[in-house]
């Protein structure tokens, strides 16, 4: 019988099957932060449990740090106090911890693939709900809540039910000025954010396939967005490549042959039937941008907002009118970070299109890196001094304006071009306006200080940023 | 985990679609270390104007509606996984939100909190609205051995559907954590075949 790369995995990790289709399935990796963890481990000592397997899981302090002089005491009492017991916690039950300041602390879903922690064949959880970005190498990877946190660190384990699988079909080749970001906003848009609701996706097709690490770390990031479990791609030689690259993987290259065995089988048979098939057209892509207050509600950045179907109270939160079009909106704020769009390959496209321009003077544009390596890396190729140049205001990691945990938050009534994954009302501080684009659009919104026509933008006046 | 087996109550009709989990409680609220006071911050904005007085108009604040059960347009949870969202509706008062579809990891972390989510279909839960909003003192019947919710007035009735395992959770107040203890040899076994560490 033929099998999905998720029927693969799933089966690779069964303990037992239990009665009415439920099964207890082992977990590899659980990667843990200080927001849902602390509730876990007070249940742990409640019942007098110890972390069963410490070695498997990895910590990062990133929900509530500052992103600016991160080498001093935390000012809010609150974030202090959960990070420090993370750290505390940590120690005593025996937990790798990059905390604060470590040259490898970021936020989890960027550190997780960089240091060599998220390797293809794996399942991954952790308790938020962007673990889907793991299944960019080809991973069960999916968020937990706290109590599940705990079943981990108790026993490893979770009792599931198997999912239905989805398949999502991609080929063509992208525009120019269209990124995975895009991409996974039209999607979302064109499916609505409850399609995936019970659903494992695998993203598959000739667009995939050429995509980067990055980008497709992008793309099954934001598949709980449509309300799926969690997405996934395929390991090939790009995701081979990558996680070979990582110093972790030095370590287990003495088992290299028995990986690469098993990871290249790591495909879903050619006539794997799924139980819903979308297929899309990469041509039809432009520049993505969010109107409402969910990341279904997005257009294409030339487009109005739509009349038909509309929901009025996120309009009227938003400030816009059905019919109306975006271009020409001033905008004061523009956020550039998140485990969506973080990496060194988004700041990278960042740099190159703002070297020698300065952001308008009403703009407070803001770039966080996803991690110290990403921070080392910027460095290393010069884009720090080149943000600086344009009056971007570079900072330290941390998952910061995505969701407004620490004190970088977007006034009330104020817009925000995100390159995060979220618009939700309030979601990066109470009132705040969020539109969510791709750093490329956050990049010349920033210059212009307007929204504009980005295809118009790319084809008149950028003619080789990719 | 407490237990569950019939409630009858009245219901507050929060008619709204996609309720995303930054709404049910906002991430400034997430510094908390424990489960307990989540109740006070439940729809915080919603609740409350932005300087800080009570928002007459939301469903919560109006004294004609009362109840232990939540009555919610579809696509309730979506969002973030915080369970603090899940706490933060029990420790309120509610035990039971009723809605036409749930996201899934709000699904999984209220069942794993004892709050029982329950998926009508879309015609009986605009009848629920429509018999809410009319007549609030209104009870409803949610009966979980039978597995069927009932306007106790009318007696019009919907069945929903529960996974077994925890149903029997619900009846019976346990948890997932006992059992997988218990099965600690079957996981040394399997460990000793893993690829990976």
């Amino acid at each position: 019988m033929s099998k999905s790369l998720f029927d693969k995995i799933w089966g690779g990790h069964i303990i037992k099957k239990l009665e009415n289709e439920i099964y207890v399935l082992y977990i590899d990796r659980h990667y843990i932060h200080e927001v849902t963890s602390p509730q876990a481990f007070i249940e742990l000592k409640k019942r007098n449990l110890p972390v069963f397997r410490p070695n498997q899981i990895i910590a990062t302090a990133d929900h509530n740090v500052p992103t600016i002089n991160q080498h001093l005491s935390i000012s809010d009492s609150l974030s202090r106090k959960q990070i420090n017991l993370l750290t505390d916690n940590c120690n005593k039950f025996g937990i790798t911890l990059y905390e604060l300041g470590n040259k490898n602390n970021g936020i989890v879903h960027v550190i997780g693939p960089e240091l060599g922690y998220t390797l293809p064949g794996m399942t991954i959880v952790c308790g938020d709900s962007h673990t889907s970005t793991h299944g960019a190498f080809g991973c069960i990877a999916f968020g937990i809540g706290t109590s599940q946190v705990t079943m981990v660190m108790a026993s490893q384990c979770l009792l599931l039910s198997k999912p239905k699988q989805m398949k999502i079909q991609l080929n063509g080749n992208l525009r120019k000025g269209v990124t995975p970001k895009d991409v996974i906003l039209y999607i979302i848009s064109k499916l609505g954010v409850d399609a995936g609701v019970g659903y494992f996706v695998e993203y598959m097709g000739s667009t995939i396939k050429k995509m980067s690490m990055e980008g497709r770390m992008t793309v099954c990031n934001m598949s709980i967005e449509m309300g799926a479990k969690g997405g996934l791609i395929a390991p090939d030689q790009i995701t081979f490549d990558y996680v070979k690259k990582c110093k972790r993987f030095q370590e287990l290259k003495r088992k290299e042959k028995e990986f690469m065995e098993y990871w290249k089988s790591l495909r879903s048979d050619d006539n794997t039937t799924f139980d819903k098939e979308y297929e899309f057209n990469a041509e039809y892509i432009e520049p993505m941008i969010t109107y409402g207050t969910n990341p279904g509600m997005a257009i294409k950045i030339s487009e109005k907002i739509p009349k038909l179907n509309i929901d009025h109270k996120s309009l009227k939160y938003m400030g816009f009118s059905p019919g109306e079009s975006l271009i020409g909106k001033i905008i004061n704020y523009i956020f550039i970070g998140s485990c969506t769009n973080s990496r060194i390959e988004d700041l990278r496209l960042v740099a190159t299109l703002i070297k020698g321009k300065k952001k308008a003077s009403h703009v407070h544009a803001m770039i966080v890196p996803g991690s110290n390596l990403v921070v080392k890396q910027a460095k290393k190729e010069g884009l720090d001094k080149i943000f600086k140049e344009s009056g971007f205001d570079f900072r330290q990691p941390g998952c910061s304006a995505c969701l407004g945990m620490n004190e970088d938050k977007i006034p009330s009534g104020e817009y925000c071009i995100s390159t995060s994954n979220r618009n939700f009302e309030g979601r990066q501080g109470p009132g705040s306006r969020t539109l969510l684009a791709s750093p490329l659009t956050a990049a010349i919104i920033a210059i212009e200080g307007k929204i504009v026509d980005i295809n118009k933008y790319i084809h008149e006046k950028i003619y080789d940023f990719n | 985990m407490k237990k569950f087996t019939i409630l009858i109550s009245q219901a507050i009709p929060l008619a709204i679609e996609d309720i995303d989990t930054d709404q049910i409680i906002p991430a400034r609220f997430l510094k908390a270390i424990k489960r307990e006071e989540c109740g006070k911050n439940l729809f915080i904005d919603w609740r409350y104007h932005k300087n800080g007085t009570l928002n007459k108009d939301f469903i919560l604040n109006d004294s004609n509606f009362y109840g232990k059960i939540l009555l919610s347009g579809r696509n309730f949870g979506c969002g973030s996984s915080r369970e603090h969202a899940v706490w933060a509706i029990l420790d309120y008062g509610f035990r039971v939100i009723i809605s036409s579809f749930f996201a899934d990891i709000f699904k999984e972390n209220a069942f794993n909190n004892g709050l029982l989510t329950v998926e009508v279909s879309e015609y009986f839960l605009k009848k629920l609205f429509q018999t809410v909003e009319k007549n609030p003192k209104i009870k409803i019947k949610v009966d979980l051995i039978h597995q069927k919710i009932t306007i106790l007035k009318t007696g019009e009735f919907d069945p929903f559907h529960i996974h077994p395992y925890k149903k029997n959770c619900f009846i019976h107040g346990y948890d997932d954590i006992d059992f997988l203890i218990s099965i600690k040899d079957d996981v040394y076994n399997f460990e000793k075949n893993k690829r990976f560490f």
